[in-house]
């Protein structure tokens, strides 16, 4: 900061220092402690899930994540118990990521479309009904993937199947198309597109605008301004929220649980009607699980927890870095 | 910049700034009976060729506009072709992206309508099974319960995420990166984890499904929001409110608790709204807590305890014609909520600002 001779520097604010009393002390401390619960549930989900699950780590080791049976055994021994999550992992990926791959050119258009292509009372309507989507409970995304999107989904894997099966990702043993992996992933796009959208178009409408403006003074076009302006700037933003809608994705439980055909076996034709997620799969067994049963369970929740943790935290580091500018 | 304006010049009558770069008024109309036609020409299409259905319509109009799109720009330059090219698939995108939750919208209020009878709203299915008709039985027993527990979520997160919003916005203690990096990773937790810890935990202790676990389970997925919520709400206080506050000799105690939070109050109220309007739909947590029940339950400690997700759910399982029109029903009653709760948080948030 150089200071031209006209003008005289506006002196710096001075520090407030406050001297804390008992009173402030006191206070300080309670608010602390409620701001800390959020730490320490984070920590107690954490350690309960694990501690009533340390005795399937213990047991199975880790043929726990990489076996592919669940079955329960007959209790005198003469059928072993024999839980692993292996398929249901491989299938909360597999689901997560057709659903991230279809949301992400929709929510970057939606989110563009937004922000730069609506007049501004659309503009203002469009913002609404998002935030609205967003709420939406996931179960009646699964109702309205059952009876409304089903058929359209099979139509659609008809198709494809008929024109790439030669692919081995759109193979297909039996040609039942309903409750494959491409339909449930195609209810979970509709589902994390508005969160993917809302985070999109915020990090989007934080562009400088001058920066906007100098391009179309340069006689640029509206797509070379969002090229060389808008997505580098909101690049970061963006990927944030493709992560935040993957952890949403990979925990979502009655959705795949209403339209996946849960079966336990490693599958990676996405048109095949079999699959599964592990938060599916929680919810499928636990009423009739044994107690040795539900501790499995209990650790298949365990290594969801974590998966989507990790997910969440890169997450939430890049929207926080990138949405800290104002 | 303000001080080379003389005060006479202010006074002028500014001019409009002219937009030469705008489309014109003929071009808007033109642009606007093409869309027209190729609507009617992929109508057409999907009329007379093999293309079927919504879908097939989509496609059709996709195909017509880019061609238009050629023709139009043929005499343009290439950037501004492009540029054109662009356009329509944005355009695309979005009405692909906002099509599900519209088309959802439609459906749900469409097919929920016929069940929404005044029984709906009174009854409970204690002596009614989900196959009888629509002008039997109810959900009022699973609208109570949801209530019930999303009162009790909203009554134990509301203190906690208030106190998370001064730590962050006034303690601003060592601790601030930590807590918001928990509170922003902790929103991501999967519902049905949530229901897995209040099982291990409250659970087994109490060994009874209850009303109360369920509220846990919620609660542990509404923290999140509401903590954030009431940070962001509590940022917008100006700062000179608190220097204020210190130059009459205030403690800190006394500025945030008299001065900081009062002045946010209905902003606070639309954390919890939006708290609520985040967990009332939840489904996965409340099947490992609650369970269901089609008798009116009052007591949260009473046993297993109907709500609106998991009456839904159940039904949708049944899976007979009356049953899934009960669903659809149940899913209006539901939408209605969270819609209201949004409406009711945007009018009490929009107070703050003013």
């Amino acid at each position: 900061m150089s200071i031209s001779p006209g003008l005289q520097a506006t002196p710096e604010a001075r520090e407030l220092s406050v001297i804390f009393n008992r009173a402030d002390r006191i206070f300080r401390r309670i608010v602390t402690a409620g701001a800390l619960t959020s730490l320490i549930l984070l920590g107690l989900i954490g350690t309960f899930l694990f501690v009533r699950s340390a005795q399937i780590f213990n047991d199975r080791g880790l043929k726990f994540i990489t076996g592919s049976n669940w079955t329960a055994g007959s209790g005198d021994g003469v059928i072993p118990d024999d839980f692993s999550i292996g398929p249901m992992l491989t299938g909360t990926l597999l689901v997560s990521l057709i659903a991230l791959v279809l949301s992400m050119p929709l929510a970057i258009g939606g989110a563009l479309f937004v922000e730069f292509y609506a007049t501004p009372g659309l503009k203002k309507v469009l913002t609404t009904l998002l935030d609205l989507a967003a709420a939406i409970p996931s179960l009646i995304f699964g109702l309205w993937g059952v009876v409304f999107f089903s058929s359209y989904g099979e139509r659609w894997s008809d198709l494809l199947n008929s024109r790439f099966g030669w692919l081995p990702l759109m193979k297909v043993q039996n040609e039942v198309f309903g409750r494959s992996p491409f339909v449930a992933g195609c209810v979970l796009a509709s589902l994390i597109t508005p969160i993917i959208t809302s985070v999109s178009r915020e990090v989007f409408s934080r562009t400088p605008r001058d920066l906007v403006d100098t391009c179309y003074a340069l006689g640029s076009t509206r797509w070379g301004a969002i090229k060389t302006v808008v997505l580098p700037f909101g690049k970061s933003g963006v990927i944030g929220g493709a992560m935040l809608g993957l952890g949403r994705a990979l925990g979502e439980t009655v959705a795949v649980y209403l339209l996946l055909n849960i079966v336990f076996r490693y599958n990676f034709r996405i048109l095949e009607s079999e699959g599964g997620n592990i938060a599916s799969l929680i919810a499928l067994k636990f009423g009739e699980a044994t107690e040795y049963e539900l501790k499995a369970l209990v650790a298949a929740g365990f290594v969801l927890f974590l998966l989507t943790l990790v997910v969440n935290i890169v997450a939430a580091s890049i929207v926080e870095r990138s949405t800290r500018h104002r | 910049m303000s001080t080379i304006i003389a005060p006479a010049e202010k006074t002028e009558v500014v001019p409009e700034p002219i937009t030469p770069w705008k489309p014109s008024q003929k071009t808007k109309s033109v642009s606007i009976i093409v869309f027209l036609a190729s609507l009617f020409l992929s109508a057409a299409i999907v009329l007379l060729t093999g293309l079927a259905g919504i879908d097939g319509f989509g496609l059709a109009l996709f195909c017509v506009v880019i061609v238009v799109t050629t023709v139009r720009n043929l005499r343009s330059n290439q950037k501004s072709r492009k540029d054109a090219f662009v356009g329509v698939f944005v355009a695309s995108a979005a009405m692909l992206a906002f099509f599900p939750w519209m088309s959802i919208f439609a459906s749900v209020i469409v097919k929920g309508v016929r069940g929404l009878q005044p029984n709906f709203l009174v009854e409970n299915m204690q002596f009614t099974t989900p196959d009888d008709e629509l002008n039997m039985g109810g959900a009022a027993h699973a609208v109570i319960g949801s209530m019930l527990m999303v009162s009790i979520a909203a009554a134990i997160t509301l203190p906690l995420g208030i106190l998370s919003g001064v730590y962050l916005t006034e303690i601003r203690g060592r601790l601030t990166f930590l807590v918001r990096f928990v509170v922003q990773s902790m929103s991501g937790v999967p519902s049905i984890v949530a229901g897995l810890f209040v099982y291990t935990t409250f659970v087994d202790y109490t060994s009874k499904f209850s009303g109360m676990a369920g509220a846990l389970a919620l609660a542990v997925l509404m923290l999140p929001t509401v903590a954030r919520t009431a940070e962001e709400v509590l940022k917008l206080v100006p700062d000179d409110l608190r220097s204020a506050s210190y130059a009459l000799g205030a403690r800190q105690w006394r500025t945030s608790l008299m001065v900081v939070l009062p002045t946010v109050r209905s902003g606070l109220m639309t954390a919890a709204i939006l708290g609520v309007a985040r967990v009332i739909g939840e489904t996965a947590p409340l099947l490992l807590t609650s369970l269901s029940n089609n008798s009116f339950i009052f007591n949260p400690l009473g046993g297993p305890i109907g709500s609106l997700p998991t009456y839904i759910f159940g039904l949708l399982q049944i899976g007979t014609e009356n049953s899934i029109n009960r669903a659809w029903t149940g899913s209006l009653v539901l939408l209605i909520l969270v819609l209201v709760l949004f409406t009711t948080a945007r009018y009490v948030g929009g107070k703050d600002k003013r």
